[in-house]
Formats: structure tokens, sequence, C-alpha cells
């Protein structure tokens, strides 16, 4: 699915990549929050395209856009939803205020959609699972995070051997129909679910023997520090924050309906 | 002191119906490079998972006797206690790397431990180089080789500076050359560093030419211990399906067709050559 | 028999694991295929049963092109067994187990019935028919799987590194398996880098480095080959070893058996004596 390729991490360094992960979210919540504030198609598109040159100076332009693409499917089913949901709501009517509310509530997703693709295309797994050791967030799940990125790729390799150890008994996992090609996977999901428990046993093993639980007080063996694009994005954040307050406040925004 | 002291260990893994370790004494000098073999299923693995205390306190399960490792009780005290003095190193090198990048899989212990930066770093940096893996440390666990890998795992136990360090069937998924490499690594660790070594292994071509204390089990006892020279050169042992080393086979084969050679029975390829060098030479 | 002509793989990452492969393998050989990990190994025998197409070059399995043929219907004729039994393994009882395959391929119920048992024999699980494969030890497990296959009885055995994990003994037994089966025409081509073991079988060597074949022939010739030994990264078998050294007394360098090593060796002595 192309909205989860969009969230998937490339190993391309640029300024945007180095800038600490925690800093980056906070700015992704900002712009979670003015989303919300805003019920007004022209401050979204302005926040949408905002967001553009952070995609270009990462360097990350293909991957944003196939993100976009695929969360298109979704932005459409929503706009549909709401359109139809009010048309029938309302006695068959359909009014130019209705439409761009439902434009609105699209504009809103895809803006969320998009902030926080930028998010997970421009931090590396290593990168977030160090953010998430240090902060407040209790260390087990942040191991639980970087145990489980560390070990995507030698499940998915592990599938594919086993779904060729049982093709080459026979198994055809292409042929008969749905309810046939489903009892096929039986076979495929057994070994691996076995599997993953016996890893996963081993594993604990290896933890309880370098010393796990040994304090509370854990040590890093490296540091996120804050650095000066950290502090430019962090006034950037606070920036965006209060224009938003004071706009939604102090500024009316016309609606596409009153420009027309 | 012996920095291993294990008395009559009797140890039945919960819902079993006989003891996978049955009155089992052993005694581990401190600086001692020992072996232990035996068939598969003989209680090794279990012995080896008795010295950090995963056996009683992770797997449950019933233990008699006493256990003494490093001065300590295991059984009186937490497995992280004993991770500072036994380090463990499996089988399978896979299942023993968990962080992203391998200098933070050797800090892990010492990260567990809350141990202050600088030191973490000093520890782990030597660590490294100890194992000769320091040009790896910013690689993730998946880009390297296994025999890498098990490199990796031997260094994540030593930064923690144990006195004792256990392998496991270390290199069962390695090639015979990645194999050799890690215990020359082992054998350096406890020649230079005085680090007590215990290690089970099947591959006795490989590894009986370090040790002078063998431990030979079968079906949860000790069987023989002592000089391998002795233990492999007998018949019993050889009939237990204990992998006798070729080189060792060969020496028996021509003593019994009385084939002058020195008494001293060879347990690697250098020590028979020799001896038949002398031997067959022209005087 | 089994052809390849000068067939090439890439992976979809673009890296070439197979750079020309050239072999054939006789009805009846026993092939044992060696090299580093990553030479390209299981990447070659996978093409035996259609689990890997070339990209470039014709695998032929009984004449037929693998190209054109499913994984299901080839491996009615070239078994593969993997490194890893629990790859395998998810039945109820070990009878299911060794069924499955059977019922893959579209056997009778009283046939299935009959090669369950005559596998079970075989192996000698017969007490362990009715159990979970999932209670049983790793070595038992392992002849679980190896019985699964038989139990269609394949022309061609292929082996992915069966001796890793087992002990002397057990290796002892695969050992004397691969000959009985060798005695009932089967072929047998095993993927392994245990030395000792292929020195104890002697079988063909094909030795392989970095996606080409290297050597192809006796194998007390390859394993002791010391221009091979430096490309390759495989070590001498302990015998070799010891002859290695004594070469300043003219003896032979390629002995890997114990038994040739020893008449040797009395011959010697007999020569010097006298």
């Amino acid at each position: 699915m192309s909205v989860f390729d969009g969230l998937r991490f490339r190993k391309v360094y640029s300024p945007i990549h180095n800038l600490d992960p925690r800093v980056k979210f906070v700015y992704v919540i900002a712009i979670f929050v003015a989303a919300i504030i805003f019920s007004n198609i022209i401050t979204l598109l302005v926040l949408f395209f905002m967001q553009i040159p952070f995609v270009l100076l990462a360097r990350v332009q293909k991957q944003w856009v196939r993100s976009l693409r695929g969360a298109a499917f979704l932005a459409t089913f929503i706009f549909i939803v709401n359109v139809a949901t009010t048309y029938f709501t309302s006695n068959y009517s359909l009014t130019g205020v209705n439409v761009e509310n439902a434009v609105t509530l699209t504009l809103r997703f895809v803006v969320l959609v998009e902030s926080f693709s930028v998010f997970f295309l421009t931090t590396s797994p290593d990168h977030l699972g160090l953010a998430l050791e240090q902060s407040k967030v209790p260390y087990e799940f942040a191991f639980a995070f970087t145990t489980a990125v560390r070990f995507v790729p030698v499940l998915a390799e592990e599938a594919q051997t086993i779904m060729d150890a049982q093709k080459a008994r026979g198994l055809e996992l292409e042929k008969g129909n749905l309810l046939k090609r489903i009892r096929n996977y039986v076979p495929v999901l057994i070994p691996l679910i076995v599997s993953a428990i016996r890893r996963s046993l081993e594993l604990a093993e290896a933890m309880e023997s370098r010393a796990w639980g040994a304090t509370k007080r854990r040590s890093n063996l490296y540091a996120l520090e804050l650095h000066k694009g950290d502090f430019g994005l962090l006034s950037i954040t606070a920036g965006i924050l209060a224009a938003s307050v004071y706009v939604h406040f102090f500024v009316t925004i016309p609606t596409i309906m009153q420009l027309l | 002191m012996a920095i291993i002291e294990i008395k009559n260990l009797t140890y039945t893994y919960p819902g079993a119906s006989k003891p996978s370790i049955d009155d089992v004494s052993i005694k581990i000098e401190k600086g001692e490079f020992v072996l232990i073999t035996g068939p598969s299923g003989c209680g090794k693995t279990t012995l080896c998972r008795t010295f950090n205390g995963l056996v009683p306190h992770f797997y449950q399960g019933e233990l008699k006797g006493e256990i003494s490792v490093a001065g300590i009780d295991t059984l009186q005290h937490h497995t992280y206690e004993m991770a500072k003095h036994v380090g463990l190193v499996f089988q399978n090198p896979e299942n023993q790397l968990f962080a992203l990048s391998i200098e933070k899989d050797v800090a892990f212990g010492l990260e567990n431990n809350g141990v202050p930066r600088e030191e973490m770093r000093r520890k782990v940096d030597w660590a490294l180089n100890q194992t000769g893996i320091y040009d790896l440390r910013e690689r993730s666990p998946h880009e390297i080789s296994g025999g890498q890998q098990q490199r990796v795992a031997i260094a994540s136990v030593l930064a923690m500076q144990p006195e004792i360090i256990v392998l496991d069937e270390p290199t069962s998924f390695l090639d015979p050359l990645s194999a050799e490499k890690i215990f020359e690594v082992i054998y350096r660790l406890n020649k230079e560093q005085g680090i007590t070594v215990v290690l089970v292994e099947h591959r006795l071509d490989l590894t009986a030419k370090y040790t002078d204390h063998l431990i030979v089990m079968d079906k949860g006892r000790v069987r023989f211990e002592g000089d391998p020279r002795q233990i492999l050169n007998s018949e019993e042992t050889r009939l237990m399906g204990v992998g006798i080393p070729k080189a060792t086979l060969l020496f028996q084969m021509l003593k019994k067709n009385r084939f002058n050679l020195a008494e001293e029975i060879p347990l690697s390829s250098e020590e028979l050559a020799n001896q038949l060098l002398e031997a067959l030479s022209p005087k | 028999m089994i052809e390849a002509e000068n067939i090439r793989y890439s992976y979809a990452n673009k890296v070439e694991a197979l750079k020309g492969v050239s072999i054939t393998i006789q009805d009846g050989e026993f092939v044992a295929i060696m090299g580093q990990n990553g030479a390209g190994k299981s990447t070659l025998v996978k093409h035996f049963n259609g689990l890997l197409k070339p990209t470039k070059g014709i695998v032929r399995v009984n004449g037929a092109e693998t190209t054109k043929s499913s994984v299901a219907s080839l491996s009615r004729y070239v078994g593969f067994v993997f490194q890893n039994p629990d790859h395998q393994l998810f039945s109820e009882t070990v009878e299911e187990e060794i069924g499955f395959g059977l019922k893959n391929f579209g056997f009778r119920t009283e046939i299935i019935e009959e090669r369950v048992t005559w596998a079970l024999n075989l192996l000698s699980l017969t007490e362990y028919r009715k159990t979970s494969p999932f209670l049983l030890s790793g070595g038992e497990r392992k002849r679980v799987a190896l019985a699964s296959v038989l139990a269609w009885d394949p022309q061609t055995l292929i082996l992915d590194e069966p001796t890793i994990g087992q002990d002397h003994e057990q290796k002892e037994k695969l050992r004397q398996f691969i000959l009985q089966l060798q005695t009932q025409k089967k072929t047998v081509v095993t993927v392994t880098h245990d030395v000792e073991f292929v020195a104890e079988c002697n079988p063909r060597v094909v030795l392989m480095k970095e996606g080409k074949i290297v050597a192809d022939g006796e194998g007390k010739k390859i394993l002791t080959d010391p221009a091979l030994l430096e490309i390759s990264s495989i070590v001498l078998p302990q015998i070799a070893q010891v002859f290695a050294r004594l070469s300043s007394l003219g003896l032979p360098k390629d002995i890997i058996d114990l038994y040739e090593a020893k008449d040797i060796l009395l011959k010697t002595r007999e020569r010097s004596q006298v």
C-alpha cells in the first residue's frame, strides 16, 4: 500500500534528517493543532504548502508524493461520505457551504497525513528509537520498538524461506478459491508463529544474561543533543502556533463561498 | 577457592519426567579453559544455564544441590547480578543481537547497569578491539556475517568484564574458518586477560587442543572429567558417541599396529605430524 | 538428470548471485556443493526444484525446462530438505506431517498410509507416529522433516546443511543413510561447509566462489588443493592437515580418509625400516 511507502525511512542524509526527532515531533503536533483549529480552506492550504520546503530540503519528494497518492484514495472516500451524508440528511439538498465544509475536512486529513509522512520519511528507526529511549516513555516500549524494527527484515526473510520449504512439498499457494487459499496459508503461518515464539525465548535469555532489569536508571551510549537547526525548528514551531492563535482570534479569513 | 563450584546438582525442567542434570559435581579453577562435550541431550546446555542463574530463575523447575559462581550462590541472587561475573554466549548469533547498531549492542549490558557514558565508551571500545570488530561498530547486525555476529555477542558479554565467559556451542551455525577465528578469540581472552572460559562444543577436532580440563557428559551425568588426552584415547568415550579428533583416531590405529610413536596422545594435526616426523625421518 | 547451462541469477536488489554456472548431475550421483557463505550454493540448488528460475540460461530436470514447470511438479522428482526443520513443521501429529507432501501430490489415501508407515520405519520414528512434532527434540524434528520429503520417494534429494547442530553420532547415522540411498540409485545433492563430513563421505565436490564454480571433481583432490583452499576459504580436513606437514617424507598430499592414511603410513614405516 503506497500510504505505507511514504512512512518508510530512506537512507538519505539531509539537514532535516539530522534534526532531533523529538523537535520534529513537536513540530508535527503543532501542525496538527493548527489544522484542527482552522476550518478554513485558505489557511489549511497555507499549512499544506508550508511543508513543501521541508520535503524539498530533505530530498524525499518521490516518496512523499507516493504517500499522498495513497492518501488520495482515503481522502476521496472521506469527501464522498461527507457530501453524501449531508445530502441525505438535509432533505436532498447540497449547498456550496456544505461542499466547502467537506473539502475542508478532507484537506485537514491530507495535511495530517502529509506532516506525519514527512516526519517518518526523515527520521531513521535508529534515531526514532533513540528519541523514545531519551523521552519519558518507559524503556520497555522503546526497546520493543527498536527490537521490532531490527527483526522485521529477519522475519520477512524467514517467511519467504517457509513459503519455499512448503512449496517444495507440493503446496500451491496460488491455486483455489478464496477459502482454499486462506487454508493453504496455515502451513506458512504456524511455522512462522512457532519460530517467532522460539526466537523471543532466545532473545529473552540473551537479555537476562546481559543484566536486563539491573537498575531502573539506565544510561545510554548515545545522547541526543539539540543543535542550531533544532532551535531553528523550535522557533518556527512557536511561530506557527503563535500565528495560528492570532489569526484564529483576530483575523477573519473569508471562505471560498464568500469570495465567489 | 574454585571460581565455579557445583555440588550434587540435580535439576528437572517444569513438566519433565526426568532430571536434565543428575547429581553433578564440578570444580573449575580461576583461569582455566574448560571444554564440556557429550552427545545431544546430555545436559550440557542446561548446565551452562546454571552458571548464570537462568536455571532455575528463568526456567523455574526443581533444583537440588549447591552452586557457587565467582563466590556467589546463584540460587540467592538475580540473573542480572550474575551478569557482572559470568557472560553467556549462545548458539544462534542472530537472536543475541537486538540493537540497531553493533556498538549499541555491545553497550547493552553496561546501559542496563547504569554505567556513566565515558566509562561505557571506554569499555565498549575495548571489547570491540579485543574481538577485532572495532571497524564494524556502526553497522547494523543484519548486515554482517554469522561469524562477525558471534564476535559481537562475545564483545557484548566482554564489555561487562566478567571473570568467566561461558559459550554454548557458539560455532554451530558457522563455517569451519569462522569457527576457528572464534576459538582463537576465546583462547586469547583466556591466555591474555585471564578470563575463565567454559566452552561447550561438539567439534573436538578444532577445540580439544585448547584445554587441559575436559568434561564429558551423558544422560545428565558427568561420565569423564580430566585430562583430554586420556579421555579421548579411551574406547569407552568413542562408543559413547563423542567425536574423537581424527588425528587421535589415526594415532590409536597406528599404535595398534605397533607403530613406534611417542607416548603422548595427540589432539591436533600438528602434534601427530610432529610425532610421525620423529618416527619416520631417516636417522 | 539435472542440467544447468550457463545460468545467471540476480536477486530483486540487483545483486548477481550466479554468474554463469554450468553443471550436470546424473542420476545416482552424490554431490557436495561447497563454498563460503554467499558463494551461491543455496541459490544454485534452489534452481533444481524451480524455487528460483534463472535470469539467463536454462535449467533442465529430466529434460524438461524448469521455467515451464511449477515448483510442485518439479518437487515430485526433486525433494528439498531445508536446513531448519522448524520451517516446515506445522501438523498436529508426525503422521500428518509426513503425509502432507503425499496429500499435495494427490496420492490415494491407502498409498499415503503405506508410505507414511514406510517412512516412519526408515527413520526410526514409528513410536512417535501420533506425537506432536513440536514435542520432539531437535534431532528428532530433523528426522521428521527428512521423512516427510522421502515419503513421496523423489529420485533426487537435496539436503541443505544437514549437519548443522548435529552431534557425532547423528552425523554418522546421516552418512550411513546417504550410503543407503546411494545403493537405491538415488541422487543426493548436499549443500554443506562441513569439511570433515565431506571427507568421510568422499562425494563429488563442486566448489563455488562468488557466484561461479571454481572446481568440480573428486573430493580428495579438491579438498587438498592449496590454491583452491586459498581462494575459497574452506579448511583442510584434519587427516590432510597431518599429511601436509609430512611433505619432507615424500608422502602424497591428497589423503582425506582415515583408513587410507593408516595404510600409507604403515607402508612408509616398512620402507623406512628396510
